[in-house]
């Protein structure tokens, strides 16, 4: 064992073990890297994502989309630890199935949302590693986000970024969908290809900062007329 | 405390050290963390060759997970036929450098004679040896010397390897795959640029902190051909919208106007790396 002697606070030397026996536990969450963006139109909405799963300094796959399509008008962007992001979307399948069955319909999205609180919060001691972004249109065919926690509290949103880029992403979207901090500007609202345009703009910014964002993103819109899916290239670096 | 009010007896002061034990115990429990020093999270690569000695590196610094430099420099000068590629922490690497190009051009004064490789690598791990690894540089140490061409790794806490080829850097294990598979003794110099070039793009790929381009620095008896930017193999995605505001966007409140009456003496234009 390494002894080194150092001085004390009185001036006298005392021994200090800098190689006494270390506690390492075991951790079982890890972190996968990933950024989900989701925004909610007037009758459209867009749920977008990076595609890298990395681990540490290393990338496991440079295709590992973090959109889940759940029903013909839902999506649900998924990232975080990615062993809870597949569990997870696992148990959400099931739960809609169930529920088909139960009522003869199909979950909606505001449900959806719902029980996707409840199923997170009945973790509330060894949570679900995941920060959920749900995309889709309501009963009455108008966009809707509702973001979460990793603990299942959630609010409806017009737009959300999550994931590791998250805190680079949010605040642009404040300024050019919220129109926050700008003054003489009109508000026009959002149209499908201009949000398009904006969600490729954004990833393409943040794959230039954050280390975890790269390789391709996914876009997929969500119209009553189904589900688009579009790949863009991002930077492979 | 009568300890702080000692004279400076150089190298490092611990002082701090037990106050900033107690603050980081006190910031972790209410969620802060204290700031770190910023890695380079680099690769680097030096390869010997036929006429002498390529250095290669990547471009990216980071903050934690964050890209805080996407141009970097990481080879740094030491001799006018030695250079130095830098990873672990940016401060350490650069300023360790400087203090050895100095030390350098005191020995060449001193001694009469041009510096040889094996000079500046005993002198870096002394100093690295000195501070215990607590000037967290890891070096690639490349020149060609009146002995000819010389290779040395160093590492932070002041041992060295000399070998053909070295790579260092958190894309290490990715760059060093390359040139197991493809190094030969004696390379030409278009194929050794070519595999050091692959090697750090290795690194600049599949590593998550090394990113941007691939510098090459190519030493030979005869000069220094400094690469910088030799290959961009990652182009920056094209935006599609216009995100231009128009004059007013931010709103003014008050507006102050103070002549300043002043004569022109001198103008010079220094030109500014932009990304």
């Amino acid at each position: 064992m390494f002894s080194v002697q150092t001085f004390g606070d009185t001036g006298k030397m005392k021994d200090y073990h800098y190689t006494g026996p270390v506690e390492h536990r075991f951790s079982p969450y890890a972190f996968n890297g990933g950024t989900v963006l989701a925004v909610a139109g007037e009758d459209f909405a867009i749920v977008a994502s990076d595609t890298r799963l990395s681990e540490g300094y290393s990338i496991h796959s440079r295709d590992s989309p973090k959109c889940y399509k759940l029903t013909d008008t839902t999506v649900i962007g998924c990232s975080g630890f990615h062993g809870d992001c597949l569990t997870l979307t696992k148990i959400i399948d099931a739960r809609l199935k169930m529920y088909k069955h139960s009522n003869n319909k199909t979950m909606t999205s505001g449900a959806i949302a719902a029980m996707l609180s409840t199923i997170l919060y009945g973790r509330r001691f060894f949570p679900y590693y995941v920060y959920n972004i749900i995309g889709g249109l309501d009963e009455e065919g108008k966009g809707a986000v509702y973001s979460f926690d990793p603990v299942g509290s959630y609010q409806r949103d017009t737009y959300k970024a999550g994931g590791s880029a998250s805190a680079m992403l949010q605040p642009l979207l404040d300024n050019q969908i919220g129109f926050k901090n700008m003054e003489g500007v009109q508000h026009v609202p959002l149209t499908q290809d201009k949000a398009v345009q904006l969600v490729k703009d954004v990833f393409i910014s943040a794959a230039e900062r954050d280390v975890y964002t790269g390789d391709a993103l996914r876009v997929c819109i969500i119209t009553k007329e189904g589900i688009d899916e579009q790949t863009v290239a991002l930077r492979k670096d | 405390m009568m300890q702080s009010l000692e004279p400076q007896a150089g190298g490092f002061n611990f002082n701090n050290c037990s106050r900033n034990s107690v603050l980081e115990s006190g910031l972790s429990e209410l969620g802060f963390k204290p700031p770190t020093a910023r890695k380079t999270g680099t690769t680097i690569a030096g390869v010997v060759y036929k006429d002498g000695v390529i250095l290669g590196a990547d471009t990216r610094a980071t903050d934690d997970m964050v890209v805080a430099d996407k141009n970097c420099m990481k080879i740094h000068y030491i001799a006018p036929k030695i250079y130095c590629c830098g990873a672990g922490v940016a401060a350490d690497a650069e300023i360790t450098t400087q203090i050895m190009a100095s030390n350098v051009e005191l020995h060449m004064l001193n001694t009469g004679r041009p510096p040889l490789v094996a000079m500046v690598t005993r002198q870096l791990k002394q100093m690295l040896f000195r501070y215990q690894g607590h000037v967290g540089s890891s070096l690639i140490v490349g020149g060609v010397d009146v002995t000819g061409p010389h290779l040395y790794s160093v590492y932070p806490h002041g041992s060295y390897d000399k070998l053909p080829f070295l790579t260092m850097g958190s894309g290490a294990a990715a760059a060093v795959s390359v040139f197991e598979d493809r190094f030969k003794p004696k390379m030409e110099l278009e194929e050794a640029k070519q595999l050091v070039r692959d090697a750090i793009a290795a690194g600049i790929f599949c590593d998550l902190g090394s990113g941007s381009n691939v510098d090459l620095c190519v030493i030979t008896e005869g000069g220094v051909d400094f690469l910088r930017g030799y290959d961009k193999p990652t182009e920056k995605g094209q935006r599609g919208g216009q995100y231009r505001y128009k004059p007013g966007t931010t709103p003014v409140l008050t507006k102050t106007v103070t002549p300043l009456t002043l004569d022109v003496v001198d103008e010079s234009v220094q030109t500014m790396e932009s990304t």
